[in-house]
């Protein structure tokens, strides 16, 4: 059946309910209920989730905001503690311990610091091992729950409150990490990146080929956060489709090794599109800062390039 | 019946935990604790277990897989050593938080640094007030039958903390010695099976382990976990006189060896217990009334029954073989003093730090321990209290 919006909200149950405290115009939270709506209503699912804003804004004792089981740790072992339920899941359905019939998806959660960070190696580890789980990186490009720290994620000259835009040093120096490419290289089953476009399908369709992928699946996915980059709340999904049109978030999947771009917009917008809208970028505005637009804009287009590239090769 | 064998301390541990047959393991090598998931990981190649062995890539990584695996509902289990533990520190705290029954062997190491392989006691005093159950085991067979009774422990409704099993590393992980077994059947009918009450892997009553516990409930929280550890004082005798039933071993808080009639007494933990007996016996034979009190349950600290036990004696010396490097004395001696003086118990006691970093401890200056306690004894003046033992002089 083709997707449809309006049947999927009206007829799967949202699994990650109201109440829970995240801020208006927060990407995550918009993302993260799509993706639990992929799962099949049937199905159970333990979620983990890593210390972050989405951990400690739906789950304060004693209200939990997820109808499924949940578990947080702490911040760099989300990919690990996953491990460990699903391994139990499996040693258990093995002896027959749990219901035959019934069927359990593993899921984590991390931001960016909890994933392309601190969490990096456990989540590497968990990948390797090949799991049958799904992590979802939520990427807001910064600490936000801590107040807007830098991380690996954190666009090139965005000011930041470890990288604040100074008058010798313009926010932040390096272009950040690219985090797909890093999981491709464990050769898992299924890696995309998405985000929360138009009608979520790109988001939902994604999500339902990760948990129904055998093994280990990797899902990035860009959350913008209206306090560290600096929009009106309501602007939100405007910032995502700009993320996706000027593919400064590009959007794609790699199945087993195949690249495949989900979304080429008809019209690649210049950068200078996503970057003005968001406060953390203003400093690139200034008279005698062209270069830095110039640079990050040399700086997408070169991943863009290579991804299509990429596509190309690997369809050969 | 039991099995007359010859293993290793980490050997018998392997074997322990194969009879108990978890649902999962997850560990990560580290001298001198390896051996354990390397002979537990060729049960689960050979099928001769039903676990999921997890090979993670950090320490860090296993206590939270063992913990992802308890949470779910699994008998969960690790083994490690130092620096291991050290990078599992902050998951040991939310492991006895989340009041998960895990039970993980620690093979005593120093921790760096500088970097050590061999046997002190630093990874454990490391960890002493994480709301762990730690027992501590003289040798091989004391090693698998705390193993043995762990999980009894660790599961009861009264307790759910998790356990560990120390032993000293090299010293008994990788001597052979003589062992009792006891057959599969008989500790499978013993440990029993794990009944979580609740667990994630219930899709019938979902659960969310882990919150964010604000002023409000945290301190509650904290109240529950002392309180279970507390609890945790019945359920080992309980458990340690199901298992003398069974075995004919018994167990207890601590040992009393020839402390009955004892003037002066040395209290220590596992492996350096032996060789102090063997003082002891000779000592005995040359009019020296000399006896040994051995922790083997340290957390709970029996603190009032130490104190009962030690009361009568003209002098005490406590061996801690790890530094707190607090200018004041290591963390046994001062549980053992603290316990005195709160139960109002007053015997002279010394301290003396020994056998950092694997340093060899002999009966010769065990011997001196003894001596020194005569002298103290006699009257009943500690000088100084905080010393060491085995320390070359003129270097420190």
């Amino acid at each position: 059946m083709a997707y449809d919006l309006k049947d999927v909200v009206a007829n799967k149950p949202s699994r990650f309910t109201e109440g829970h405290r995240m801020c208006a115009g927060c990407g995550a939270p918009v993302v993260g209920r799509m993706i639990m709506r992929a799962l099949k209503p049937e199905d159970h699912a333990v979620v983990t989730n890593a210390t972050g804003c989405m951990e400690v804004s739906t789950f304060i004792y004693p209200y939990t905001a997820w109808t499924d089981s949940f578990i947080h740790t702490a911040f760099e072992c989300a990919g690990a503690t996953a491990s460990g339920t699903e391994a139990a899941y499996k040693a258990m359905k093995r002896q027959g311990k749990l219901p035959a019939d019934k069927d359990t998806k593993f899921i984590a959660f991390g931001g960016d610091g909890g994933t392309y960070d601190i969490g990096l190696q456990s989540l590497s580890g968990a990948m390797e091992r090949g799991h049958d789980m799904v992590y979802v990186c939520y990427d807001n490009g910064a600490y936000m729950n801590t107040g807007i720290q830098r991380s690996s994620a954190t666009p090139q000259f965005a000011d930041t409150t470890t990288s604040p835009a100074g008058k010798v040093i313009p926010g932040k120096m390096q272009p950040r990490k690219d985090l797909a490419k890093i999981m491709v290289g464990h050769h898992i089953p299924y890696v995309a990146q998405t985000l929360a476009m138009t009608n979520f399908k790109d988001l939902y369709e994604k999500s339902e080929k990760a948990f129904y992928t055998e093994g280990a699946a990797f899902l990035n996915v860009l959350a913008p956060c209206p306090r560290g980059w600096g929009y009106p709340t309501e602007d939100l999904m405007k910032i995502n489709k700009l993320a996706a049109d000027t593919c400064y978030w590009p959007l794609y999947e790699v199945v087993d090794g195949k690249y495949k771009i989900t979304y080429k917009p008809a019209k690649k917008l210049p950068i200078e599109e996503f970057l003005r809208p968001q406060k953390r970028f203003r400093h690139m505005f200034k008279e005698g800062n062209e270069w830095m637009i110039e640079e990050f804009q040399k700086e997408v287009d070169a991943r863009w390039q290579e991804l299509l590239d990429l596509e190309e090769i690997t369809n050969r | 019946m039991s099995i007359r064998e010859r293993l290793s301390g980490n050997e018998a541990t392997a074997i322990a935990m194969k009879q108990i047959n978890p649902d999962v393991v997850a560990a990560f090598p580290i001298t001198p604790s390896t051996e354990i998931p390397q002979y537990f990981s060729t049960f689960v190649a050979n099928g001769d277990v039903d676990t999921e062995f997890v090979a993670v890539e950090s320490e860090h990584s296993a206590m939270s897989a063992t913990i992802g695996a308890s949470a779910a509902g699994g008998r969960a289990m690790t083994a490690t050593s130092a620096n291991g533990l050290s990078l599992m520190w902050e998951m040991i705290y939310i492991a006895s938080s989340l009041r998960l029954p895990i039970v993980m062997a620690l093979v005593n190491r120093a921790v760096s640094g500088p970097l050590n392989i061999h046997n002190d006691h630093s990874d454990a005093m490391g960890v002493r007030d994480a709301g762990w159950i730690m027992l501590f085991s003289e040798n091989n067979q004391e090693a698998y039958d705390n193993m043995l009774m762990a999980h009894r422990i660790a599961e009861h409704k009264d307790v759910l903390l998790p356990v560990m099993v120390c032993q000293d590393g090299f010293i008994t992980s990788h001597s052979i010695e003589n062992i009792e077994l006891e057959n599969d059947e008989d500790v499978k009918k013993f440990v029993g099976e794990y009944k979580p009450q609740h667990y994630l892997l219930n899709a019938d009553e979902p659960i969310a382990v882990g919150p964010l516990d604000l002023q409000g409930y945290l301190f509650e929280h904290k109240a529950q976990q002392a309180d279970a550890m507390r609890a945790a004082k019945n359920v080992i005798k309980e458990v340690s006189a199901d298992f003398e039933k069974w075995t004919g071993r018994k167990y207890d808080f601590f040992e009393e060896y020839k402390l009955s009639d004892a003037e002066v007494a040395i209290v220590c933990m596992n492996s350096t217990a032996g060789t102090t007996k063997a003082v002891v016996d000779d000592l005995r034979e040359k009019g020296v009334k000399a006896g040994l009190l051995k922790v083997r349950m340290y957390r709970p600290f029996p603190a009032e029954e130490i104190a009962e036990a030690l009361s009568h004696l003209k002098a005490v010396a406590v061996l801690d073989k790890s530094d707190s490097l607090n200018a004041a004395g290591g963390a046994l001696f001062e549980d053992v003093t603290s316990a005195m003086y709160v139960n109002e118990r007053y015997v002279p006691m010394v301290n003396y730090v020994y056998g950092i970093g694997g340093r060899d401890t002999t009966e010769k200056q065990l011997e001196s321990v003894f001596l020194d306690l005569v002298e103290i004894a006699q009257v009943q003046n500690v000088d100084n209290p905080y010393r060491y033992l085995g320390l070359r002089k003129g270097e420190n």
